[in-house]
């Protein structure tokens, strides 16, 4: 194990909004609030009078994570800045506006914490919280993460390949598939405690991948990013990384992990089964229902007039796992 | 002693307007410049199409409320800011599909026009778009004089136009329907005040269709 050199990330962070500048500003947006939707929401108004309160401020505590550089994973793309993917999260058990996991996820407690690796295994074990840091090799890999509304970022991990924590477990023949569950914990989840704040999910938050889909190296167990362990807001402390699928794939704090000879159901297919299926691979043939996927706009720093739309590619650019799909008509099975 | 009851007069009126042209343009401009110098959370441009666009329809929402509190309370004078408040709907909704073509479609002329046309929500949004357009432009107090009763006619139409946006809002999120719904509530309770004119238009209507149906007949015999 290498301990992280900090002058890729220290220079990464100048170009970085300061996180006090960044949240004041959301404050300030927030207190305006009756021209916005959120005005509807009681906690909205108590902010008015709080322009440069430091109410939304990281409590969270993150620390920094010794690990080693990918030598493959890795790519050239401009790194979306670290407030930003801090702040911009679809995780809806804390709410469904993109900064309600921000300001909602601060008192999320993950230690003690408990991973079971389940199901048809030769030998099921559970990981505690330090386990999650100290029972595989770190390696930060850069992904691109591409969401299912059409915008993408460019993410520094760190984590292990899931397939390490399934070798440990001796997966048994008859498993063909694996199933994950977010931690449901509603007294800590608002989004968990009714219909009305979490979307209309019905919790806990569950996917699955095809065993070969997790087996392959590029599929990670995440623990972090930007160096240091992962913020609430973005699935701590472990979360799944599967970069050439739709983000909604890559489930976060989760508890469970279990092998199956069936295919497991998974939350958005199950909610809009048309517009999300259980393969959801990155697929710029294949649109939404109700909007393209031809195009993405890659959330890096610049503001509106930054013009950062691209063109998606086919598996997110990850070609290696197309064999995985030889012969599949991937516009049925989408 | 008499107790006098309070009119709103004109003077009141011009305060009225200028908080509203304050508070329409106070948060535009903030949020924009924000988005601008990128300090406008992870996607500004998610940001600003979600700021336009409710505070679109919350503005269209006001201009209705105007007609029944003027009634309720007997102010007859407070009519006279709700063609501001439509103008500031048109202006927020303008800026609302502006922003999506140069900020989310970034110029892309030819996917404009075939997301328009294949995208469901993005059809009733532009429909009512166009709806609102004709509307502001149609608000001038000479048209108004010039149009006679048919301006009121034409004006009618802003009920569709809440209709479709209320539409376009339900249609676009992904799952989370409670704060559409809540404007769902309120666009229909908005239009629950006014039951018995529409209902009265939609009879109209439908005894002229009769009446004409009858008159075919005869001449047909």
């Amino acid at each position: 194990m290498l301990i992280k050199s900090p002058k890729k990330s220290a220079a990464k962070e100048q170009q970085v909004t300061d996180e006090a500048v960044y949240s004041e500003r959301r404050n300030i947006l927030k207190s305006m609030g009756f021209f916005g939707a959120s005005a509807l929401l009681a906690s909205t108004q108590a902010q008015a009078f709080n322009l440069f309160g430091d109410d939304d401020s990281v409590k969270f505590k993150t620390r920094a994570l010794e690990f080693s550089q990918a030598k493959t994973y890795i790519t050239d793309e401009a790194l979306t800045p670290e407030a930003k993917i801090t702040s911009h999260n679809n995780f809806y058990e804390f709410g469904a506006g993109k900064s309600d996991p921000l300001d909602n996820a601060q008192d999320f407690k993950v230690d003690p914490w408990s991973l079971s690796i389940d199901g048809l295994v030769e030998k099921p074990y559970k990981l505690g919280y330090e386990d999650l840091y100290s029972q595989f090799d770190l390696e930060e890999r850069i992904y691109r993460l591409r969401c299912v509304e059409a915008w993408s970022m460019v993410i520094p991990w760190i984590g292990f390949p899931l397939a390490a924590i399934l070798a440990k477990a001796q997966p048994l023949s008859s498993a063909k598939y694996v199933s994950f569950e977010t931690v449901y914990d509603p007294e800590q989840m608002p989004g968990q405690r009714s219909r009305f704040s979490g979307g209309g999910i019905d919790y806990p938050y569950v996917e699955g991948l095809r065993l070969d889909e997790a087996m392959h190296p590029l599929t990670l167990m995440s623990v972090g990013l930007y160096g240091k362990t992962l913020p609430a807001q973005n699935g701590a402390p472990i979360r799944l990384v599967v970069p050439w699928k739709y983000g909604f794939k890559s489930i976060k704090s989760i508890t469970r992990i279990r092998l199956t000879d069936k295919k497991p159901p998974t939350t958005w297919n199950m909610l809009a089964a048309q517009e999300y299926g259980f393969y959801a691979n990155v697929n710029p043939q294949v649109a939404h229902p109700r909007w393209s996927q031809a195009r993405e706009r890659r959330l890096t720093t610049g503001g509106l007039f930054s013009q950062n739309r691209i063109p998606t590619q086919m598996f997110n650019g990850y070609e290696e796992v197309a064999p995985m799909y030889a012969g599949m008509n991937l516009a049925k099975h989408y | 002693m008499t107790k006098t009851k309070f009119r709103l007069q004109a003077t009141h009126i011009s305060w009225l307007k200028a908080v509203i042209h304050l508070s329409a343009l106070t948060p535009l401009f903030y949020t924009y410049f924000a988005a601008f110098s990128d300090q406008l959370g992870g996607d500004p441009v998610e940001a600003v199409l979600h700021f336009t666009g409710i505070s679109a329809f919350n503005l269209l929402l006001l201009s209705l409320l105007v007609s029944p509190l003027a009634k309720k309370f007997k102010q007859g004078l407070l009519v006279n800011v709700r063609r501001l408040l439509g103008l500031y709907a048109f202006f927020y909704a303008l800026i609302h599909f502006s922003s999506y073509v140069l900020f989310e479609l970034q110029q892309e002329w030819s996917l404009l026009l075939s997301e328009i046309i294949k995208r469901p929500y993005i059809t009733v949004g532009f429909i009512a778009l166009l709806l609102l357009s004709s509307l502001a432009l149609s608000s001038t107090k000479n048209i108004q004089r010039k149009l006679g009763p048919k301006w009121q006619k034409l004006h009618n139409w802003v009920y569709v136009a809440g209709l479709l946006i209320a539409l376009h809002y339900i249609w676009s999120v992904k799952s989370d329907l409670v704060q559409p719904i809540i404007y769902w509530m309120m666009l229909l309770s908005l239009l629950w005040f006014r039951r018995d004119k529409l209902l009265r238009k939609f009879k109209n209507r439908k005894a002229r269709t009769r009446h004409r149906e009858k008159i075919t007949k005869k001449t047909l015999a």
